[in-house]
């Protein structure tokens, strides 16, 4: 089911400060926010930086892909290969833990992260 | 209008079982409220795999399902409040903190406590039981300043205690047991025997036939005293003698229970009350407590059915069990003990290699009835199922022991043979056929997926090897051909794909997608391409940053906490004192942790992700290079000091290890490299656990190749003898070529050669005699790669864009992660343990 509470959009960096293909974190009101650019899907993905394993600050150093029939975006942590899906915050090796994901937009050349 | 009532479940104990009956009953209906009260603070834990909070697992790894799962489900949770009365009449529940609770229906899943039998002394500071997390804090506590440590019981549980304390690094270990073998329940007198032997080579020290008399000691335990009159002194004491149901609540309430504990269950697991049920292992069901957590599933599975109508029953339950105790295997399946003249026994001994195998089959040969397996349990699953299936024995019944010994493969059908209904997964109750349907009508095709799909293999993992067996056998019988692909993203091998991107010219990760490749892309067919595409072209990794591994991407090694050390290359261990200045200088400035490697290099620990561009350009402006002790790349030559200074050395060993590692630098391959030359055949450099290794001669040198340390070490074994150092050169420059080219990703030399028909002599063919016809382009091709040599670190010193990136937050470069923490050890800093 889609809610549609109001999100305040905050603006967090520039396009070209995030790699294509990749990811980098940033600070958004005190939280520690993984933003990946997934050029060649043309998409942007946001999600909490803490891979909830090992609670490490890595995601957003994480290698991104896609799996299944479905071509799921997701993101594997580099210390242990967990993978989350980038659009539901799901862990896609059969663990319990999950992560949360941003609603997040780009308008010209800056980067938005929206907050509930 | 009067409120619909909402008929209510109480579950008291919230622990393994507790928790899998509200999974199971959730997942047939939701008419019920469910209302769940644990006597702990914490949310159910597995407290099968406790022993790995010792191995750096923490409380949160061992959750069965985070407190968000309960709020998801509906399910009100009162933790840290136990029922301290059941009133019957009224039916509610009445807890702690002052709570009254009606219920339709009640399950007690109260579970057992440790048994601590009545010895004088029990009380003493030092003694300890091994149940639950806070019990682990505690020995733990206790171990760090133990000097010598015993557990009492030498069952299944007090073996994986006397494992924590040698873990804990308790200098002495003693086991003590009453009975006169280890395990005595599990398995029989020769199989004890040779367990013990195993662990006492493994460190234990093990007491057997040792009534304890008393516990000695000031106010904290000092001594064990047994009937016998022997004393063994101690600092600590782990008591694991057994368990003892929690039936003082049911006993209270007036329900029946059993003369030496247990509340009383029939079949469909009520007890005295219709209306109260009990499982696991509180419950007493044919005079039978059963300390495992498979049957306290299939009970769990049992009262979800009755409250949904159905009519599963419980009626026993195999107790056969396999694991890893202190690193030998050891399991017992079927009657184990069952002896003439009901069965007739076929027994396996090698005291060489530490394995005991017995098998107990029917008087006429045609059924297993049971056995025992210590040191070598990989038929386990197989002897298993032929038990509890009752498949009919082979005409040579020893050769599910020793394995076929003629030409004839004795594997048959393997797995794929069993009956569909035949129990693979029995934490979590899968058939084969419906791991077998999952395949064929669901498409689950990978391990993954299929304990998303079913569970099969997520509780004590032991049916894993033959999940991957059925998915595997059933895609074959399927007709699906399985190839040796990359991932799902590239149907092709390693092999293939450097031939297809060579052929093709194919430079970037993207490229090599769009043309052979499908999707996205994934964490495992990108470095794969990454590493293909340095072996082919040697471009700068930096300008592929996104498909590395995090260490080739940050061109430094990641470490707990999310920092990173570097490692200055110092070719062949040589360093001046100028240099050592300059390493102690650098680690000084950005506060890090030195250590001596164990290739002959200094490592500094701990540098956040923003400072090292700087510690690089510092490192630079001195002489050095960062080093690689990240990625599929050459690691370090280790050299001894050779002919220069010592008086057995023949030739200069480490000059020729200083050529060899500069010659071989940087360039990536399917795995890491790792080098040795020793300047006589003293060997000081160990280089015949390299994958390549020179040593000198009164000739020349021998050279050796696909050697290796690590977990499965194996010896290099000698390509070619008293050759001089021009044609060393040559015939490596072949060998590595061929290496990078031909192998798997994150495949070893030691693994390849292995895997290679023919064997070293193949690779000798290839290398010295050029059999294939390709040693000239090999070489050629190698040399591209060293022309292509650049230093990976000084372009990103001088490249501001990519400078740029070393941040940890991109909207506030200056700002370091606040999350990373270090403590301090030794008068250095640690980073804190996860």
């Amino acid at each position: 089911m889609e809610t549609t509470t109001a999100v305040a959009w905050l603006p967090v960096c520039h396009t070209t400060d995030i790699p294509a293909d990749g990811g980098a974190c940033a600070l958004v009101e005190g939280e520690q926010v993984a933003i990946f650019n997934f050029a060649r899907r043309g998409e942007w993905f946001a999600t909490q930086n803490l891979c909830p394993h090992k609670q490490q600050m890595a995601l957003a150093r994480g290698m991104i892909g896609s799996t299944g029939e479905t071509c799921e975006p997701k993101v594997a942590c580099p210390f242990h290969k967990r993978t989350f899906s980038l659009r539901t915050g799901e862990c896609l090796n059969g663990d319990e833990c999950s992560i949360q994901t941003y609603p997040i937009k780009v308008e010209g050349d800056v980067v938005y992260i929206g907050l509930a | 209008m009067v409120p619909q009532h909402v008929p209510t479940v109480v579950v008291i104990g919230n622990g393994m079982v507790g928790y899998k009956f509200c999974e199971k009953l959730l997942a047939k209906t939701s008419v019920f409220k469910l209302v769940v009260f644990g006597e702990e603070p914490r949310v159910a834990y597995d407290r099968v795999h406790l022993s790995e909070y010792f191995g750096g697992k923490t409380a949160d790894d061992l959750l069965m399902a985070p407190l968000q799962w309960y709020h998801d489900h509906g399910v009100v949770l009162h933790l840290g409040d136990p029922v301290l009365e059941i009133d019957r009449a009224s039916q509610t529940v009445h807890s702690r903190s002052g709570l009254i609770q009606p219920y339709d229906y009640l399950v007690l899943a109260t579970g057992s406590s440790a048994f601590v039998p009545d010895i004088p002394g029990v009380e003493k500071e030092g003694v300890m039981v091994y149940r639950t997390i806070e019990d682990l804090e505690e020995i733990k506590a206790s171990a760090a300043t133990a000097r010598s440590g015993a557990v009492l019981g030498g069952g299944l549980l007090g073996l994986e205690a006397a494992k924590a304390l040698l873990d804990l690094g308790v200098p002495e270990t003693h086991v003590v047991e009453f009975a006169p073998r280890l395990m005595p329940r599990q398995i029989d007198a020769a199989g004890s025997q040779m367990l013990q032997t195993k662990l006492e080579a493994l460190g234990l020290q093990i007491h057997l036939s040792k009534a304890t008399s008393s516990i000695a000691g000031e106010g904290k335990i000092e001594a064990l005293h047994f009937g016998d009159g022997s004393i063994l002194e101690v600092d600590m004491l782990v008591i694991s003698a057994g368990i003892r149901p929690r039936d003082e609540l049911a006993k209270l309430a007036g329900l029946e229970v059993g003369m030496r504990g247990g509340i009383v269950v029939n079949n469909e697991m009520q007890t005295s009350d219709p209306r109260i049920f009990a499982i696991g292992e509180c419950a007493l069901h044919g005079g039978m407590i059963y300390g495992l957590v498979a049957p306290g599933y299939d009970m769990a599975e049992v009262v979800a059915s009755q409250l949904t109508q159905g009519t599963r029953a419980f009626t026993g339950y195999d107790m056969s069990s396999k694991l890893k105790l202190i690193g030998v295997d050891v399991a017992s399946f079927g009657d184990p003990f069952i002896a003439e003249p009901h069965s007739r026994s076929i027994v396996f001994e090698d005291a060489h290699n530490g394995v005991y195998k017995r098998i107990n089959i029917s008087p006429d040969g045609k059924l297993l009835l049971g056995g025992v397996l210590i040191g070598d349990a990989e038929a386990y699953n197989m002897l298993l199922q032929t038990v509890n299936n009752k498949i009919a024995l082979p005409p040579h019944p020893e050769d599910l022991i020793l394995g076929a010994r003629g030409a004839e493969a004795a594997e048959g059908a393997g797995v794929l043979s069993l009956p569909d209904d035949a129990l693979v997964c029995s934490c979590e109750a899968v058939t084969k056929g419906a791991i077998c349907a999952a395949v064929t009508d669901l498409n689950v095709t990978s391990l993954d997926a299929m304990k998303k799909c079913n569970k099969a293999g997520t509780g004590c993992g032991g049916c894993i090897p033959m999940v991957k067996d059925l998915i595997n056998g059933t895609l074959t019988a399927q007709g699906a051909y399985i190839k040796n692909v990359l991932c799902e993203h590239f149907d092709y091998s390693r092999q293939e794909l450097f031939d297809l991107l060579r052929i093709n010219d194919i430079r970037t990760y993207d490229a090599a997608l769009n043309h052979f490749g499908k999707g996205d892309g994934c964490e495992t067919c990108k470095p794969a391409i990454g590493s293909i595409l340095s072996g082919l072209w040697n471009d700068l990794i930096v300008k592929h940053n996104t498909i590395q591994d995090t260490n080739d991407r940050y061109l430094a090694n990641i470490q707990k906490g999310g920092s990173y050390s570097v490692v200055p290359r110092i070719a062949g261990g040589e360093v001046t004192p100028e240099q050592l200045m300059v390493i102690g200088r650098v680690a000084h400035k950005y506060g890090l942790y030195t250590k001596i490697t164990g290739g002959q290099r200094i490592d500094m620990f701990g540098a956040h992700v923003s400072d090292l561009p700087d510690i690089w350009e510092e490192l630079i402006n001195a002489g050095f290079e960062s080093g690689h002790a990240y990625g599929k790349s050459l690691r370090t030559v280790k050299s001894c000091v050779g002919s220069t200074w010592c008086r057995f050395g023949l030739h200069d060993s480490v000059s020729f290890a200083i050529e060899i590692e500069n010659r071989y630098k940087g360039i990536r391959s399917p795995h890491k490299l790792k080098s040795g030359v020793s300047g006589c055949v003293r060997e000081c450099a160990e280089a015949q656990a390299k994958d390549f290794g020179i040593i000198a001669t009164e000739k020349g040198w021998n050279l050796f190749v696909c050697g290796n340390g690590g977990s499965k070490p194996q010896h290099a074994q000698l390509l070619a003898t008293d050759i001089d150092k021009d044609t060393v050169v040559k015939y490596l420059d072949r060998f590595l070529m061929f290496y990078i080219k031909t192998a798997d990703p994150l495949m070893r030399t030691a693994t390849w050669l292995n895997k290679m028909e023919g064997g070293l002599a193949y690779l000798k063919n290839v290398v010295i005699n050029d059999s294939l016809g390709i040693c000239a382009e090999l070489e050629a091709e190698m040399a591209l790669l060293i022309q292509n040599y650049h230093c990976e670190w000084k372009e990103v010193v001088e490249n501001p864009e990519l400078r740029k990136q070393f941040t940890h937050f991109v909207n506030a470069p200056k700002v370091k992660d606040p999350t990373m923490e270090f403590e301090e050890m030794r008068g250095q800093k640690m980073v804190k343990a996860w």
